[in-house]
């Protein structure tokens, strides 16, 4: 798959349909991609690379390239990248007139650090077949089973149709039942006390390092209010419990009803807090009190919490579950 | 436990002076009515106030003095404040900081030349007052200063001082012509050049980053060096201790290695200031 | 050398907890390793690294520098620094112990800052040797031996025993307060350990990158002026876990925090370089691109620290960066990219 997204894009160069492109950089290793612009065919043809670790969701690094005059982009996006791609779009976020989409096709994606958890730190390279991940160590070859090794997020793939695209390699995939609110309802059906102290084991881990908003494809304010040196809040590490906790509640408000639920935030933090599951349940709520959405999902439907609908869920109206004690 | 470097002491705010509608001047004393500290011309002071953070600020009176004063424009939180407070008023201070123009050593005996522009005087002013109270150990003295308008000249009274004594040369400019004003209209750096001052002076210069820039232009093809232009950057500075890491640049802290730095000195540095 | 069966760890874990505080990595519930006070039942956690490094211990992620009361035109400063308690840090490795000398150099240094000093007055460092590093770790390009790291005291893990060996007055002391928990015992596993490590280490792919031009005075700015800082940094999000992760990165921030009875709280904490506000002065600011600050923070480690220390390099191969950075980029890349490697 790989020759032929380079092929392909060696063409748009050539023909000078695109001035650029933006895909996963040839680390050190097969795993350490780096989201990178790409300036010539010539060094996309020697360090471009698609594989089971090109997790990195290219969409955000659009807002800063599209507003170059010089010419088009091309942007690599999976299926789940492109209803975050919608929505920047959505948004105005980015401009579609200067952006040319290659939709790439998404199997699960590997998670490295579970690779490492299971066989050890001394990887030399990884690479998988499908079924089976083969890992050469200092210590020799290894293998694990691929089921066992998806990054978590994928575990719970909504879709893998691609919502938007210049052309598609691969076949087209579907929207999937994903059972992504299975989680949610855990915590859902949790007493309170017990909620809490979830959250607060998580969050207790923030180092307050702004990975999860600033990866963040909803996350776009020109300036955050995390970063106004006179709110009081910003971006420095948080002092107390009160604002590990304050800083990742209002970012979860912020986003509700535009995040696609990409999972970048959780994918990236360093210290494993599944904050996903905040924004998640705010999908899922959403989904109940005005109807299914996704976001992303196209450019033309107004998100729920942008419109008003006479039947909508009044905020007085406190919604009750019967299975919440 | 030794008192921390970052502690401050509790001083008192014993006069406020007006000096243009946006700086106002400070004089700031211990609470038993004694300076807080010994400083040096061209040394910073942290103040502060509960609530309202620190800012560094250059130390505008000469150490001749048994005062210690402030020129402060009303630019952010602490110095909006400030701007509020009347006399009495308590502030917390913290300094000195940084090394000092070099009055005792490099620049004795020498012709000097002070340039500044707008609240860039206020560091200057505790070198031009400290040399002229030490007034033999240096040539001459020949100071430039412009401003926006003549509103916006800090510490006029003193200015006119400056002037009315004999054996210093003191020239104003303003960016653009005003009533009742007949001195001299223009750009600091186009009236240095016009002013044309020999090759014997050393430099002292502090004012906005892009007048500090056309002014050294200039005096380059007057045939000034480097090695003869001084100036100081003390807005940098976080900590005042060379550990905060804000005044960082190149192998250099602001705070301790200047703020106070020679031409070729920051030639050497990467172009961050 | 002093020896301890792992089946009696915990024991003497307990007994140090009597006299002292400690701590030392456990896993959480992620699975990864991160310092904590031990209480009982926490099991020694033996990863390679704590997601976070031991800095926090000496230079505290955020702390109190003293307190203000404003009362009408009186303004009162309180000092509100502590006797600390005795504590010890178990399990260091060999990166994070030499980070401990980075941080001293700036610390220490006049002004001594006392906050510091208190903390590193107080604590023990028990060091441990890696055994089996990761193909991420590059410490030994930095002169540091994973085998025989610094510290109070170097400890070894060989099979289910572990080995002391104090290095400095402050550990001598200690091993002849706990000397009933030691036995006296023959040290060649520990030797045959260190032979098989450095012979792992030897074949880690980042220990022998070309350094060449960096920290030194005469290539500062050929190195700033580079045109690969650009591209380097271009997807740099501006995130700060390389900085918080790291354990050497020292900048940090002073601010007031109103408690709200009258009383502020001037308190300290974690800044980053990475972060667009770091250096906004009121009127202006000296670096306002991404390339701009991602530059500083390299330079600082790789050229301007050495420059002030006598060529110590800013960086401790600890290979945090490498693991944590959102879009993987890290000090190794740029290094690669800066050194014509």
């Amino acid at each position: 798959m790989q020759s032929e997204i380079i092929k392909r894009t060696v063409e748009l160069f050539n023909s000078e349909e695109i001035v650029r492109a933006i895909g996963w950089r040839k680390g050190d290793f097969d795993y350490d991609l780096n989201p990178s612009i790409f300036k010539s065919s010539e060094d996309l043809e020697k360090n471009f690379v698609y594989n089971d670790f090109s997790s990195a969701n290219l969409s955000k690094f659009l807002i800063k390239i599209s507003q170059k005059e010089d010419g088009k982009t091309l942007v690599f996006l999976k299926s789940c990248d492109t209803y975050s791609f919608n929505s920047l779009l959505q948004e105005h976020r980015i401009s579609r007139d200067k952006i040319y989409i290659i939709g790439v096709p998404c199997e699960e994606n590997l998670d490295p650090s579970k690779i490492k958890a299971a066989l050890g730190e001394d990887v030399l390279s990884m690479s998988c077949d499908g079924e089976t991940v083969t890992v050469e160590t200092l210590d020799g070859t290894k293998t694990i089973s691929k089921s066992e090794v998806i990054l978590d997020r994928c575990l719970a793939c909504k879709s893998r149709k691609h919502v938007v695209y210049d052309e598609l390699f691969g076949e087209e995939g579907e929207v999937l039942d994903s059972k992504r609110f299975d989680q949610v309802e855990i915590l859902e059906n949790m007493k309170p006390e017990e909620r809490y102290s979830f959250w607060r084991t998580e969050l207790s881990r923030c180092i307050g390092c702004n990975a999860c908003r600033d990866i963040c494809p909803a996350c776009t304010c020109e300036k955050c209010v995390f970063d106004n040196r006179d709110s009081g809040v910003e971006n420095k590490v948080a002092t107390n419990d009160f604002e590990e906790n304050m800083f990742h509640i209002i970012r979860a408000f912020h986003v509700a009803g535009r995040c696609t639920d990409c999972g970048e935030c959780s994918r990236v933090c360093p210290e494993d807090i599944p904050l996903h599951l905040l924004n998640r349940k705010f999908i899922k709520d959403i989904n109940e009190f005005y109807g299914n959405y996704q976001a992303g999902d196209d450019i033309e439907t107004l998100a729920p919490l942008t419109r008003f609908d006479a039947v909508d869920v009044e905020p007085s109206i406190v919604k009750t579950r019967e299975n919440v004690k | 436990m030794d008192k921390d470097a970052l502690m401050p002491y509790v001083g008192v705010i014993t006069e406020i002076t007006r000096e243009t509608p946006d700086v106002k001047t400070f004089r700031v004393l211990g609470k038993d009515g004694k300076k807080l500290f010994i400083h040096e011309p061209g040394q910073c002071a942290m103040l502060s106030a509960p609530g309202y953070g620190e800012a560094m600020i250059s130390i505008t009176s000469s150490p001749t003095e048994d005062y210690m004063e402030f020129s402060i424009k009303n630019a952010g939180k602490l110095t909006g404040w400030l701007h509020s407070v009347e006399v009495g008023q308590q502030v917390a201070v913290r300094g000195p900081y940084g090394k000092s123009f070099p009055v005792d050593t490099d620049l004795k005996g020498k012709d000097l030349l002070f340039i500044a522009g707008g609240i860039g005087l206020a560091p200057l002013h505790s070198v031009i007052n400290y040399c002229r109270a030490k007034r033999s150990d240096y040539g001459k003295i020949k100071i430039v200063y412009g401003s926006r308008s003549a509103n916006d000249l800090v510490d006029y009274k003193e200015l006119q001082e400056w002037a009315n004594e004999p054996s210093m040369d003191v020239n104003l400019t303003i960016d653009r012509p005003q009533e009742g004003w007949d001195g001299n209209v223009g750009f600091v750096p186009t009236y240095v050049k016009e002013l044309n001052p020999e090759l014997s002076y050393t430099v002292i210069i502090c004012g906005p980053p892009i007048m500090i820039k056309f002014t050294l232009q200039g005096l380059k093809e007057l045939g000034f060096k480097d090695t003869q232009v001084y100036t100081t950057m003390e807005m940098r500075m976080k900590c005042g201790v060379g550990k905060c890491g804000r005044c960082n640049i190149g192998d250099k802290y602001v705070c301790k290695d200047g703020p106070v730095f020679r031409f070729d000195e920051l030639g050497e540095l990467p172009n961050e200031y | 050398m002093l020896t301890l069966n792992a089946s009696q760890l915990d024991e003497f874990f307990a007994l140090i907890e009597k006299k002292r505080e400690l701590y030392l990595p456990v896993e959480n519930k992620t699975g990864k390793s991160e310092y904590k006070r031990w209480v009982e039942g926490d099991k020694y956690s033996t990863a390679l690294r704590t997601v976070k490094s031991a800095k926090n211990f000496f230079f505290a992620k955020s702390e109190n520098l003293y307190d203000l009361k404003m009362d009408h035109k009186n303004v009162e400063v309180i000092d509100t620094r502590e006797d600390i308690k005795e504590f010890v840090i178990f399990g260091v490795r060999g990166c994070d112990v030499k980070s401990f000398d980075i941080l001293d150099n700036v610390y220490l240094q006049d002004p001594v800052d006392t906050y510091y000093k208190n903390r590193r007055d107080h604590g023990l460092v028990i060091s441990m040797a890696c055994s089996k590093p990761a193909t991420t770790c590059f410490c030994a390009l930095f002169d540091i031996d994973a085998t025989s790291p610094n510290g109070d005291i170097q400890a070894w893990n060989v099979e289910d025993k572990f080995y002391f060996n104090p290095l400095t007055e402050k550990g001598d002391a200690f091993v002849e307060e706990f000397k009933e928990c030691f036995t006296d015992e023959d040290s060649k596993p520990v030797e045959k350990q260190k032979e098989e490590t450095l012979n792992i280490i030897e074949r880690l792919p980042f220990v022998n990158l070309n350094m060449e031009g960096f920290g030194v005075e005469d290539k500062l700015k050929a190195i700033f002026d580079r045109p690969e800082w650009e591209d380097l940094s271009s997807t740099c999000i501006g995130c700060g876990t390389c900085t918080y992760v790291c354990p050497t990165c020292q900048c940090f921030d002073i601010k007031d925090f109103n408690v709200g009875d009258g009383s502020i709280k001037r308190f300290r904490c974690w800044d980053s370089c990475m972060y667009s506000d770091f250096t906004q002065m009121a009127a202006a600011n000296p670096r306002l691109t991404q390339t701009a600050r991602f530059r500083q923070r390299f330079m600082h480690k790789l050229v301007y620290y050495p420059i002030k220390n006598e060529g110590i390099y800013g960086c401790v191969g600890c290979g945090r960066c490498l693991v944590s950075c959102p879009v993987q980029m890290n000090i190794v890349k740029v290094i690669k990219a800066m050194g014509d490697n």
